[in-house]
């Protein structure tokens, strides 16, 4: 299981995040080969190759390893590379995560979406994805009545699909405006992420692959395709590469006046 | 001090169960509208992703206000001592069981999945406002029974002790309740119309007003069926009076929560668009809640003639609910109609609508689910009364 459920990698929080099904041990060793393979790679071609694609998260989970609390996996998003109509990073978390538009704009999920703000004194713009902040003092965690909303031990915010009720307070409560309800009965799902008609959902910061030892699927797009904007990594790492970013240049938070402590840092905003 | 007697309703006007029967046909309807918004999902509702509560909410947190405040008149004659509002209290409480009933009701139809709701009772974060509410709900109504049993079994109403100290514990607890009630907007930090202490006292006036409102018509409706006056002059004038002081008080904490935002540049936004340019939100706080619900009854009231006739109490409490059901409409449906500042001073635009008013029509289905709350409130009290001795005796 990539994802932790009761039974099997845990959550650290002792819950399961509602995965509907999980990968067998052969697809997650061959996950943890594909993984090491790109780190070996990573390594070998050093700065260059660090720079370009970002660097590989911490080793994948063995299955039964909870999530450790020494980990805060985080993003830091450049929106001086962000380009206005790229949508590189939307694109890759519909495949990756199987929501899609159906027509119903008002009420379709959004798990990220792109933004453009505007100073209206001047009208310069800048863009930016928005999705879960991952906050560490969560609002939508601490208002849920159930606990459905809860938060990993390495920091991902994620809801138990088995136990959200629907009541919609977590949307209420996010100061993003992340989170989505979904309207209506849904098909075609993917296995490693399970989505129900009547509960809430929001970015899982791909947790599937980050528990595979890979990076969320908008980042990879972003580096791929996209403009390079976004790198994923541990937080807490003073030898990561985000974390040496994020004490090197100057970055913001967004509505970091909430004191939530969000896990999604920006620059050039 | 002479015994205290209470009737059944025993001869009623034959429209009685024409009430009964209408009420019957919409909790019908509303149960067959929770049905399909289950099986079709929200989007048979004019909810979406930017108004995520909608007219069930509206209805539901109404009654639910309300019921706390329908307690008033209990509480008035127990805890305060108050021999003169002792006939109504047994109404007073049984009023107030219903209309919680009827709001919980709504509430738990209008979850994403209603058939959760064991998950619900058994599963709590206790750091969650709204678990605690459901804690203060089903208190609120095991201590109201239980205070309805002290005021009516024969043993134990012989002495005034066991009332007084269970309507003491029914007091405070729904000042708790409808404090947490406020709570579940007023500790929203990230929404402009929201994050406000006040909310809680404002919801507590409201629910003061609300209520008392729900018990002079309860008791002007029941006295009509019955072709009896079950309210006296005096009681009428006392009533009077305390919508008249509840209504002040709704307005005045209003006037405080506006004018405290209208103080913060940073508010500027979310009130101008309450006050001034929010289309229906504007027009339902200034023309529904404050004209319709506030300065039009207070006027009726303070007639010097006009004001003290029961059918100008009566319509003044109506106008008293049409106003609630308008401000809980402002609050609920206009606060998560404004967007959320992400970035202040800046326009956001987005495929999500940031930065946009969002757009909400509530559907037929969501109407019939919210006015089907009432009407449960409705069938509980009408059997209520018909099975025990919850009415005073007419007045003389």
């Amino acid at each position: 299981m990539s994802c932790g459920s009761k039974s099997g990698a845990g959550c650290a929080s002792g819950k399961g995040c509602g995965c509907a099904g999980g990968q067998t041990v052969d697809a997650a060793r061959r996950d943890f080969l594909h993984g090491a393979a790109a780190s070996a790679v990573t390594l070998l071609a050093a700065g260059v190759t660090l720079y370009s694609f970002g660097p590989a998260p911490a080793a994948a989970r063995a299955p039964g390893e909870r999530a450790s609390s020494s980990v805060r996996y985080g993003l830091l998003i450049d929106a001086a590379k962000c380009g206005d109509g790229c949508n590189e990073c939307v694109t890759a978390c519909q495949t990756e995560n199987g929501w899609r538009d159906s027509g119903h704009p008002q009420t379709d999920a959004q798990w990220i979406r792109k933004l453009t703000v505007k100073n209206p004194k001047n009208g310069a713009t800048f863009s930016l994805p928005m999705m879960c902040q991952h906050c560490t003092d969560a609002p939508c965690v601490d208002v849920c009545p159930t606990g459905a909303s809860f938060r990993r031990a390495d920091g991902i915010v994620l809801v138990d699909k088995h136990t959200c009720i629907g009541c919609r307070y977590c949307m209420m409560a996010c100061p993003y405006k992340a989170r989505s309800f979904v309207h209506e009965p849904l098909t075609d799902q993917k296995a490693h992420a399970p989505r129900g008609k009547g509960t809430v959902e929001s970015c899982t910061l791909c947790v599937h692959r980050v528990d595979a030892g890979r990076i969320p699927a908008c980042v990879e797009a972003c580096n791929d395709t996209g403009g390079g904007a976004m790198l994923f990594g541990d937080l807490n790492d003073p030898n990561s590469e985000i974390a040496k970013r994020i004490a090197t240049y100057r970055t913001t938070r967004i509505r970091a006046d909430l004191g939530c402590d969000p896990g999604v840092y920006y620059r050039n905003i | 001090m002479a015994k205290i007697a209470y009737q059944k309703l025993h001869t009623h006007r034959p429209h009685y169960w024409g009430v009964i029967a209408l009420n019957a046909v919409i909790l019908a309807a509303g149960l067959g509208a929770a049905y399909y918004m289950e099986h079709r999902g929200h989007i048979v509702t004019g909810m979406n992703n930017q108004v995520v509560w909608g007219m069930p909410h509206v209805f539901a947190v109404f009654l639910i206000v309300a019921a706390s405040g329908a307690l008033n008149i209990a509480s008035v004659s127990s805890v305060f001592n108050r021999a003169e509002y002792k006939p109504y209290a047994r109404l007073s409480g049984v009023l107030a069981i219903a209309l919680l009933i009827g709001g919980l009701a709504v509430l738990v139809l209008d979850l994403g999945r209603p058939d959760r709701l064991i998950v619900a009772m058994t599963t709590y974060n206790f750091k969650s406002i709204f678990a605690w509410n459901i804690f203060l709900y089903v208190g609120f109504l095991v201590i109201v029974a239980a205070y309805l049993f002290v005021m009516m079994d024969s043993y134990a109403s012989r002495s005034n002790l066991a009332a007084k100290a269970v309507g003491g514990l029914a007091f405070g607890w729904r000042l708790v309740l409808t404090t947490g009630t406020g709570s579940i907007f007023g500790w929203l930090v990230a929404r402009e119309a929201y994050d406000a202490a006040i909310m809680a006292p404002l919801f507590i006036a409201a629910s003061l007003l609300y209520g008392t409102a729900f018990t002079v018509l309860a008791l002007m409706l029941m006295g009509q069926a019955m072709r009896q006056r079950l309210m006296s002059d005096e009681m009428a004038g006392r009533l009077r009076g305390l919508m008249a002081i509840f209504a002040l008080a709704v307005l005045y904490v209003t006037a405080v929560h506006h004018l405290t935002k209208l103080y913060a540049s940073e508010r500027h936004g979310i009130e101008r668009f309450l006050l001034l340019d929010g289309g229906i939100y504007t027009v339902l706080f200034w023309v529904g809640q404050i004209l319709i619900g506030g300065i039009l009854p207070l006027a009726i009231l303070a007639a010097p003639r006009l004001g003290h006739g029961r059918t100008a109490i009566g319509v003044a409490a109506g106008l008293f609910l049409i106003g609630g059901l308008a401000q809980m409409y402002v609050i609920i449906i206009g606060g998560q109609a404004f967007p959320l500042i992400l970035f202040p001073g800046m326009q956001v635009t987005s495929s999500f609508f940031d930065g946009q008013v969002a757009t909400y029509r509530a559907s037929l289905p969501e109407i019939l689910l919210g006015l089907s709350g009432l009407s449960i409130a409705v069938l509980v009290i009408g059997f209520a009364v018909k099975l025990l001795p919850f009415l005073p005796q007419p007045a003389r």
